[in-house]
């Protein structure tokens, strides 16, 4: 078995040109995607009997609320990978899903209240999920802080890095709140199978959403990811072919 | 799937719940874009100060 | 040549060495530990004389959070001393080379450091309790329940201390990085003393409470070396 794919991996041109050219891909096959779901949420899925319209929100709440831990998990392993292997893409991964992830769970956090609001008649509860939810944006402010106040590229890699595997046990926590302890947010509705699945035509403009985001946040982290490599290889041959 | 909604003026109004769709999606598709401009800029001020390192490095030589 | 030290000595017995080096060191200078006391008991009184009127009822009901976000604050503000020391004359860079377990002489040195801040505001807190209206009965309740969120504190607190050894504006960013990490040591705790003001049993919160202890300090150390090196490098 030739592992040299995996090897190639590690390998900063290798990456940086890999990346350049699947961003498109994966950048067009979002959009569609996206757009297809959102359109499917908003005009094709038939309005909820309890929630009426307003269960439409759902379609960018999911998929944002998604984002912020698929990131977090993304994020949490690169830079386990960077600290264990000292691989420098994997640093340049974890530096690179932050300000997205963030960004997506401040999103979520606030489709979540314009949400609830309608539905539950309060902006904000201080249950678990929505509890640990909050807590992982701070988690990535602490690591994007972290990161900023070292000038030492290195440095900053390492150390976020340890942070970033600490806070990873949060993930789960989210998760799993809902399993876990009674909470105004509702259990899991998003499975295929067992009786509380949502109707299909409800079902599939959400999971098409959720594939669209998800390659969406591929497309953004290949460019970021190509910005990260970049500013870790001051002195590298390879880059003057690269932007040539 | 049919389209739920018989008018343009129905489909804005979200059965009451506009106020809350509506800046629900906005916010998320101002994000998306932002998060989009935002990596652009990145790459593209990397690829910039690489560019005057190489030529300083030239320059030296 | 002498045998190593790595092979007379075990890590636990590391471990209380350093424990009674940092005790030592702490009595010959007890100012320091003053402060987070001081602080401790300056924020609880503050916030007795802000209500407008302290009616006895209503800050009874707001003393479990009254006492547990000072004493976060004050744990926050005792972390700064923590590595300080050590990592400035150079101890700390000794304790990375020495060929014992980091590990070990973190866990150590955050015992020892829990002892020192942790333990008194403990008993500092039925005091301050007594001041916002809640009953003596409670007393033990609360000193329990204190003692184990500062442990667990401590040791979740040693990590965010470690990791922001080099940096600029170490003391505000530990902040930021703590809290996420200390929310669930706050809410069980702050709960259990709830619990113990009311007079009910707080055994449940307590349990979840000595589980995070007990995941703290024995995965915590382990992140506080890595972050340790990381700093020294």
């Amino acid at each position: 078995m030739t592992w040299t794919w995996f090897h190639r991996l590690g390998s900063p041109p290798y990456v940086y040109r890999l990346a350049g050219r699947l961003t498109p891909w994966f950048g067009w096959s979002a959009a569609v995607l996206i757009v297809a779901g959102l359109y499917g949420g908003l005009v094709l899925a038939p309005p909820d009997y309890q929630q009426g319209d307003g269960f439409r929100i759902i379609y960018v709440h999911v998929p944002t609320a998604w984002l912020s831990l698929m990131v977090y998990t993304y994020m949490g392993i690169a830079a386990a990978v960077g600290l264990i292997w000292r691989i420098k893409v994997a640093h340049a991964v974890a530096a690179a899903c932050a300000p997205v992830g963030a960004s997506f769970t401040a999103v979520a956090l606030a489709t979540g209240s314009l949400f609830s609001k309608p539905m539950w008649g309060t902006w904000w509860v201080w249950t678990p999920r929505l509890t640990s939810e909050l807590l992982l944006l701070f988690l990535y402010m602490g690591y994007m802080g972290l990161r900023a106040s070292f000038d030492d590229t290195q440095r900053a890699d390492r150390a976020s890095a340890v942070l970033a595997v600490v806070g990873i046990v949060n993930v789960p926590i989210v998760h799993y709140s809902v399993v876990w302890w009674n909470d105004l947010h509702q259990a899991s509705s998003v499975t295929l199978t067992g009786k509380d699945t949502m109707a299909t035509s409800m079902l599939v403009p959400l999971l098409v959403s959720m594939l669209g985001f998800t390659l969406y946040f591929g497309a953004l982290l290949l460019v970021r990811l190509r910005g990260e490599i970049l500013r870790r290889e001051r002195a590298a041959a390879w880059i003057r072919e690269a932007l040539a | 799937m049919m389209i739920q909604f018989h008018s343009v003026a129905q489909f804005l109004a979200m059965g009451k719940y506009a106020a809350y769709v509506w800046p629900s999606y906005g916010l998320t598709l101002l994000v998306v874009v932002l998060n989009i401009f935002w990596a652009r800029r990145l790459l593209a001020h990397a690829q910039r100060d690489a560019r005057r390192r190489l030529v300083m490095q030239e320059e030296r030589v | 040549m002498p045998p190593s030290p790595s092979a007379l000595t075990t890590p636990l017995t590391a471990a209380r060495l350093v424990v009674t080096r940092d005790l030592m060191l702490a009595f010959r200078r007890p100012e320091q530990l003053l402060h987070p006391l001081a602080f401790y008991v300056l924020v609880t009184t503050l916030f007795t004389l802000s209500s407008a009127t302290p009616e006895r009822s209503v800050l009874r009901t707001l003393a479990p959070g009254v006492l547990w976000v000072a004493a976060l604050l004050a744990a926050l503000l005792a972390l700064d001393f923590l590595f300080r020391d050590d990592a400035q004359d150079g101890t700390l860079e000794q304790y990375a080379l020495s060929g014992q377990s980091l590990t070990w002489l973190l866990l150590g040195k955050t015992a020892a450091h829990w002892l020192l801040t942790g333990v008194p505001l403990a008993v500092m807190a039925p005091l301050m309790g007594y001041t916002l209206g809640v009953p003596g009965s409670a007393s033990v309740g609360i000193m329990l329940t204190v003692a184990l969120g500062s442990l667990a504190l401590s040791f979740i607190g040693s990590i965010g201390a470690a990791l922001t050894l080099g940096a600029r504006r170490g003391g505000v960013l530990l902040a930021i990085l703590i809290l996420p990490l200390a929310a669930p040591i706050l809410i069980f705790g702050s709960n259990a003393t709830e619990l113990a003001i009311r007079g009910q049993a707080y055994v449940a919160p307590m349990e979840l409470l000595g589980a995070i202890v007990v995941l703290s300090f024995t995965l915590a150390p382990l992140a506080a070396a890595a972050a340790v090196r990381i700093s020294l490098e």
